[in-house]
């Protein structure tokens, strides 16, 4: 649209802003807010680098303890962990205060969204930004990195385009997840609890070695929840390993699939949830 | 001329109330906050929308500008359906809830207001202009630099209203929008929204607690009580619906006995001997001017006052005729 070529066009005087500068303007000014609080925003980077950190020791003592774990060593886990965390920490610092939708509930913040003329998922989307999250998205860029330079991989063409679509597919599927939850909230009172242990048991799942789950477990983060198809098998795939009973390589293919499916799901929970909204009191 | 800005047809909502009961079961309560609302506001009318806590003032508003489903009946507002067409009514709408607000409680006033500016798509000079209007208008010049959560009750409360304003809806609903202001800032807002209606043509709905607001603002009244309408019509109307009476207060120039022979009036009390006197009477039945006559052929008047009916008590009369 001639809107988006001609982004000077629209600081004109007579011209009504884009679509689009209202989104810019609430985040824009979220990023100078955080900026202003210098040493609050240092810190906050600071503490989540460490979780990140944390996260990745946790990896490092189980795998100090044992050479393998369900036929991949440290190397290999270190490649899962880094496209699972990367991904997991982009959806979080874009999408990761949906999680506050039990505060906007309770507090009837939803309903000045309701009062704009811009989709209200939009609006709740693009109403924060966590920037600190960056620091935690370099932990797991830097292990990947790391997995990706000591492991051994045939480079081609066909593994480049692979891994490229399985960190923004999996950035897409952890991006549902949050939304979908934020949808359930609408049903729940403080209903935080148990989707945290999908949202967040999601993020430790998809870091895991899916082989050594229990059936009804390969069920509910193998599909319904798509984590093992978003690290864990498109890794097998790239280190030319065998996939387990459940879950063959060649599902590592079908990570856009199973993004595709949990949006559908999370558009379709937060759809629900708009309609079944029962204003919040007053 | 005369579109009807808001439109009701037998508008319903029911909430589901679970209460626990025993171990696994759950009682299932269905509370009805809205009954059967049909009401029609014209353009540039201001109707105030009066009724007690919990009566479904709120549940009423909220489905007007698509915040909640209705459990039956239609509405429509500005034409729009609120539920299928909430963003293009959010163009013509501005609400103002007391309790929500609309600003950003870490940015300055000034900021808010441009992203609101930008969020309706105002152009840059339209924007500017119309600022600069509501600023000189709600008088907030000295506070724009100040955050959000820095601010007075007083200077939010303007600043949410013409946060509400900026984009010059055609309607605007305010709820409880004086609840808390001292007088003046409460007068200072009275002026300026029927300024607002005056340039603009501005619709205005509001439900409040304040019978000054209504007396103030508004040529019609609904009262909604348990979710039904119990009145629409003008302010005297409701007055003379429920018999409420005026009470007229007589200085008199010397003691006399007490006036209980006046007729169609109610002796309500002496003071100083009968020196003052005040007596009730209804405007239906009788006029104040008869009332003085008859006084003034009993005893010489040397001053008076009347009190117009308490709103207050008017509505409270409302729901016990309706109990």
């Amino acid at each position: 649209m001639a809107e988006s070529l001609a982004p000077a066009l629209d600081q004109g005087a007579g011209m009504p802003p884009t679509r689009l500068a209202a989104y810019r303007a609430v985040l824009s000014s979220r990023i100078r807010a955080q900026r202003s609080y210098r040493a609050n925003f240092y810190t906050d980077l600071a503490g989540s680098f460490l979780i990140g950190f944390i996260e990745l020791a946790e990896v490092w003592i189980l795998f100090h303890n044992v050479h393998a774990l369900g036929g991949l060593t440290f190397r290999n886990i270190l490649l899962v962990f880094g496209i699972a965390d990367l991904a997991f920490s982009v959806a979080q610092m874009v999408f990761g205060h949906v999680d506050r939708m039990p505060t906007f509930l309770r507090a009837g913040t939803l309903d000045v969204f309701y009062l704009r003329p811009q989709p209200v998922l939009l609006q709740v989307i693009t109403s924060e930004i966590g920037l600190r999250r960056l620091a935690r998205a370099l932990v797991g860029l830097g292990s990947l990195a790391v997995g990706l330079s000591l492991n051994q991989i045939h480079w081609s063409w066909a593994n480049a385009v692979l891994l490229l679509v399985t960190i923004l597919s999996a950035t897409a599927v952890h991006s549902a997840m949050l939304v979908w939850a934020g949808g359930v909230q609408f049903f729940l009172v403080n209903g935080a609890e148990m989707t945290n242990a999908f949202v967040y048991g999601g993020r430790y799942a998809a870091t895991q070695v899916a082989s050594v789950w229990s059936a009804p477990l390969k069920v509910l983060f193998g599909f319904v929840f798509p984590m093992a198809v978003t690290a864990y098998v498109p890794a097998l795939h790239l280190l030319g390993l065998p996939g387990p009973a459940w879950l063959p390589t060649w599902l590592a293919w079908w990570t856009p699939v199973f993004a595709l499916w949990m949006w559908g799901l999370a558009l379709f929970t937060w759809r629900q949830g708009i309609r079944h909204y029962q204003g919040g009191g007053g | 001329m005369n579109e009807a800005v808001i439109a009701t047809r037998g508008l319903t909502r029911d909430f589901v109330r679970r209460t626990r009961s025993g171990r696994l079961l759950r009682d299932r309560t269905v509370v009805r906050a809205v009954d059967e609302l049909t009401v029609t506001i014209s353009a540039g009318e201001s109707v105030g929308y009066i009724g007690a806590n919990g009566a479904g003032k709120s549940t009423t508003i909220k489905m007007l500008v698509g915040i909640l489903v209705p459990t039956a009946g239609e509405v429509r507002t500005c034409g729009l359906d609120p539920l299928r067409q909430r963003r293009q009514l959010a163009h013509e709408v501005g609400v103002v809830f007391g309790q929500r607000s609309q600003l950003w409680w870490d940015l300055p006033v000034r900021e808010s207001f441009s992203i609101l500016a930008a969020i309706h798509r105002l152009a840059r000079a339209r924007a500017r202009e119309r600022e600069a209007e509501l600023v000189e208008h709600l008088e907030m010049a000295d506070y724009l630099d100040t955050p959000g959560r820095q601010l007075s009750l007083g200077q939010r409360m303007r600043a949410e209203v013409a946060a509400a304003l900026l984009h010059t809806p055609r309607l605007v609903i305010l709820d409880e929008p004086t609840i808390g202001l001292d007088v003046l800032s409460k007068q200072r807002l009275r002026d300026f929204l029927l300024a607002e209606r005056r340039v603009h043509g501005t619709t205005l709905l509001l439900t409040t607690h304040d019978m000054g607001d209504i007396e103030r603002l508004c040529d019609r009244v609904l009262v909604v009580d348990h979710g039904r309408l119990a009145y629409q019509g003008s302010l005297d109307g409701l007055a003379r619906t429920v018999g409420a009476e005026r009470v007229l207060t007589v200085d008199l120039a010397e003691p006399v006995a007490d006036l209980t022979d006046v007729p169609r009036t109610r002796h309500l009390g002496s003071e100083g001997n009968g020196i003052r006197q005040r007596l009730a009477f209804d405007a239906e039945a009788t006029t104040a001017g008869s009332v003085l006559a008859e006084v003034g052929r009993r005893a010489e008047i040397r001053d008076l006052t009347i009190e117009e009916p308490d709103i207050e008590d008017v509505v409270r009369r409302i729901y016990q005729s309706q109990r």
